[in-house]
């Protein structure tokens, strides 16, 4: 069981409260792309083990969207921040080097 | 003119550990726009009645109240009869600004349960800490209780007033006689 913070509306919840959306930061490739960077986007999904971003929603609370990151092995949840964002904020990425100092921060893919 | 009638026609229930009665029908208007715009904002003080509640919370006042329900969202309260005033009031004084009024009365039902095991009794259902120190005063949640989305607060610490959507009404009721049911006492927070 996660607990998980919504930025949003600062309630902090198990998550039954909230909906998982999968990966977060992807870049969408739309009209114009090549049918490679199509694919990609559509389908192709990181599976690690360890830090996770995710897009997650509030589902029976605010409502609103928002960026978990998380440990898919520990599930250990470093925190949250805003949906408006194309990457983990510093504050975020310090959180998990304090726990995984061998994590590397770097472009979402 | 037809007479509104609630979900459940004001149904009740005494026998468990505390007293569930569907109230209403109340009036109820979702109010969305910017809430750090000062015409919004005062347009939703005049038809609720009270003054803007804090993140996570709800002013109320006899009939009438505004609940915070998101960071772009709040529900104003009032007697069923007035919606219809209120939301001319609204759409008149946001005419100009990008806000969107809608009359909710009747999408939603509305319980209220009694009781010094009120707590329990959400506890039971909902994923919110109950405990007094935790949860009090004017705050105001969205959660679910059990399988449906639920938005409540406590006018009192023994009282709780559960807003749901009509469509589970009936659910909700059988849900909340099952969490107070007779000798189920958890007494967590006694
Ligand atoms: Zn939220």
């Amino acid at each position: 069981m996660l607990t998980i913070h919504c930025p949003n509306c600062g309630v902090t919840a198990e998550e039954t409260e909230f909906h998982a959306h999968g990966e977060a930061h992807l870049k969408r490739f739309g009209p114009g792309s090549s049918e490679d960077e199509f694919e990609g986007y559509l389908f192709m999904r990181k599976n690690p083990k360890g830090v996770h971003f995710e897009r997650w929603r509030h589902q029976y609370g605010c409502g609103k969207w928002f960026h978990v990151a998380r440990c898919t092995m520990t599930l250990e949840v470093f925190g949250s921040y805003s949906a408006q964002t194309v990457e983990p904020p510093q504050e975020i990425i310090d959180a998990i080097q304090d726990r995984r100092p061998d994590f590397a921060a770097g472009p979402a893919r | 003119m037809s007479d509104p009638v609630s979900a459940l026609k004001n149904i009740s229930d005494d026998t468990g550990l505390v007293t569930i009665s569907e109230i209403g029908p109340i009036g109820m208007i979702t109010l969305r726009g910017d809430l750090s715009d000062k015409a919004l904002v005062k347009a939703a003080v005049a038809a609720g009645g009270v003054n803007l509640p804090e993140q996570g919370h709800c002013n109320t006042q006899g009939t009438q109240g505004i609940a915070w329900m998101s960071p772009d969202e709040l529900l104003i309260i009032c007697a069923y009869a007035d919606v219809q005033d209120r939301l001319a009031d609204l759409r008149e004084k946001l005419a100009g600004s990008h806000a969107l009024v809608v009359n909710v009365s009747d999408a939603r039902a509305v319980f209220d349960i009694k009781g010094d095991h009120a707590r329990e009794v959400i506890a039971k259902l909902a994923p919110v800490d109950m405990h007094p120190d935790q949860f009090s005063g004017t705050m105001f949640r969205r959660t679910r209780f059990a399988q449906v989305p639920a938005a409540y607060w406590m006018p009192d610490g023994t009282s709780a007033r559960i807003v749901c959507f009509r469509s589970v009404a009936q659910y909700m009721f059988d849900l909340l006689k099952t969490a107070a049911m007779p000798g189920s006492e958890v007494r967590h927070y006694a």
